[in-house]
């Protein structure tokens, strides 16, 4: 069995750690906040200009003026700041966010990244993601691992418009986790199967240059 | 000290608009946008507008307004969601739009109302962003030029507001207000609730009132919410 979004959300919460300040995309990254273990503290920032940003609102809680970037209500917490969107980018931009989880439409080999315009199709518009991945210090992208028409999603190269080039440091599917080597020509390489996926499983739905880590093997 | 406070958004506007002019709108989503004063506009009609704005409103609020009404010819936006009105003038060819990461977009801004005329960011290296623009390695890293922006007017909404244009936000409606507030020939505040000179505390005031020519009580304000998610208790 291939881990479920919530399964590749817990995953992806274990790559936290006490301290960091993260931003999450919307979709499966937003589920990852659900997952942070107890011993770690993390405060989360949104690019709208909030950084700590709490859980959704109780009904009676609910205050127009405090959203998240998917402009979701949401709450406080102690020490919640608010700042304008130039002072925001500055920590996205200046790395000073340790790290972002965010979704894709396809990743490469080298990290490039596409998530944000299908030609041909209505686009809605890259919002903050190519500031994200281009400032943030560390990249994880959650996705699946195929197109709904079958097709990898984690290529030689994205065929789509990209949103950063040699950005993306890691990608958790529903059929394990990836490390990519952004900055030489490594590839990809399987750190991690999902409960129940094989090697051969993974091999044949990736279309990048993939290696499977030397302890996965042995197992 | 000259005037600036006016009794509604229309006689706020009063001699500054015209037809073709670049406006810079404050607002991230609903909040924080100057809704007052998108509807004093919309009544003007005053058409061919650039509009420079993170998002473009929904169908029936903010921008959205506008844009139903035929009077944008230009979106410069990094995020425009899920408009209907939007998308039809965009398949039919009556709109442009021009999207900017939403960075990049806050940076043009801040730069051009501080007088800086171009930057270099790192984000859009290698996109469709970065395409017919200069770029230049800065430390073995690869910038992409972008360049400041200054409109015709700003239009921005602040929670509460002195009569000599001293500005306090509430919460995540600061936004892009700030910058917006810099970015433009003449700036025109709206805030939901105006105070004498002297009743902000100058420690805690956002946007000096050097930046704002004009403004307004918009009160009563119905705010609203695009995802209401709550949690149960």
């Amino acid at each position: 069995m291939a881990w479920t979004r919530e399964q590749m959300a817990a995953r992806a919460a274990k790559e936290l750690k006490d301290g960091y300040y993260v931003n999450l995309g919307i979709g499966i990254p937003t589920l990852v906040s659900n997952y942070v273990p107890e011993d770690v503290d993390i405060t989360l920032q949104s690019e709208n200009g909030m950084l700590g940003v709490g859980p959704f609102p109780l009904d009676n809680e609910v205050d127009a003026d405090i959203i998240n970037a998917g402009q979701q209500s949401v709450t406080e917490q102690k020490g919640t700041s608010y700042f304008s969107s130039a002072d925001s980018f500055a920590m996205v931009r200046g790395g000073h966010i340790d790290l972002s989880i965010l979704g894709a439409m396809e990743v490469a080999e080298n990290g490039d990244l596409a998530n944000w315009m299908i030609p041909g199709k209505m686009v809605k518009g890259m919002g903050g993601a190519m500031d994200l991945v281009a400032g943030v210090r560390r990249v994880i992208v959650t996705m699946e691992h195929v197109s709904k028409d079958g097709a990898s999603k984690l290529l030689k190269e994205c065929s789509l418009p990209l949103t950063g080039r040699r950005v993306v440091d890691m990608v958790i599917s529903e059929l394990g986790v990836f490390a990519i080597d952004k900055t030489g020509d490594g590839g990809v390489t399987l750190v991690e199967l999902a409960d129940g996926v094989t090697v051969d499983e993974v091999k044949a739905k990736t279309k990048a240059k993939l290696s499977i880590d030397a302890a996965l093997k042995v197992a | 000290m000259a005037n600036k406070v006016y009794k509604d958004a229309k006689s706020a506007l009063d001699g500054v608009l015209h037809d073709g002019m670049m406006v810079m709108c404050g607002g991230f989503g609903l909040v924080g946008i100057p809704d007052k004063l998108i509807r004093a506009m919309r009544d003007a009609g005053v058409k061919n507008l650039t509009c420079v704005s993170n998002n473009a409103g929904i169908d029936g609020a903010g921008l959205g307004l506008l844009l139903e009404a035929g009077q944008v010819k230009k979106m410069i936006s990094s995020y425009v969601g899920e408009n209907k009105t939007f998308a039809k003038l965009y398949l039919e060819g009556k709109l442009e739009i021009e999207f900017n990461p939403q960075g990049t977009l806050a940076e043009r801004c801040r730069a051009g109302g501080a007088g800086i005329p171009a930057f270099y960011t790192k984000t859009g290296v290698g996109t469709e962003v970065a395409k017919g623009k200069e770029t230049k390695v800065f430390d073995g890293q690869e910038y992409v030029m972008e360049r400041g922006l200054v409109g015709d007017v700003a239009l921005v909404k602040a929670w509460k507001g002195d009569t000599s244009g001293n500005l306090v936000y509430r919460k995540a409606a600061r936004n892009f207000n700030p910058m917006m507030a810099t970015a433009a020939k003449i700036c025109v505040a709206e805030v939901e609730e105006l105070v004498p000179v002297g009743a902000l505390d100058p420690d805690h005031i956002h946007t000096s009132g050097i930046f704002i020519n004009r403004i307004l009580c918009g009160a009563p304000y119905d705010k609203q919410i695009e995802q209401r998610t709550i949690r149960k208790a």
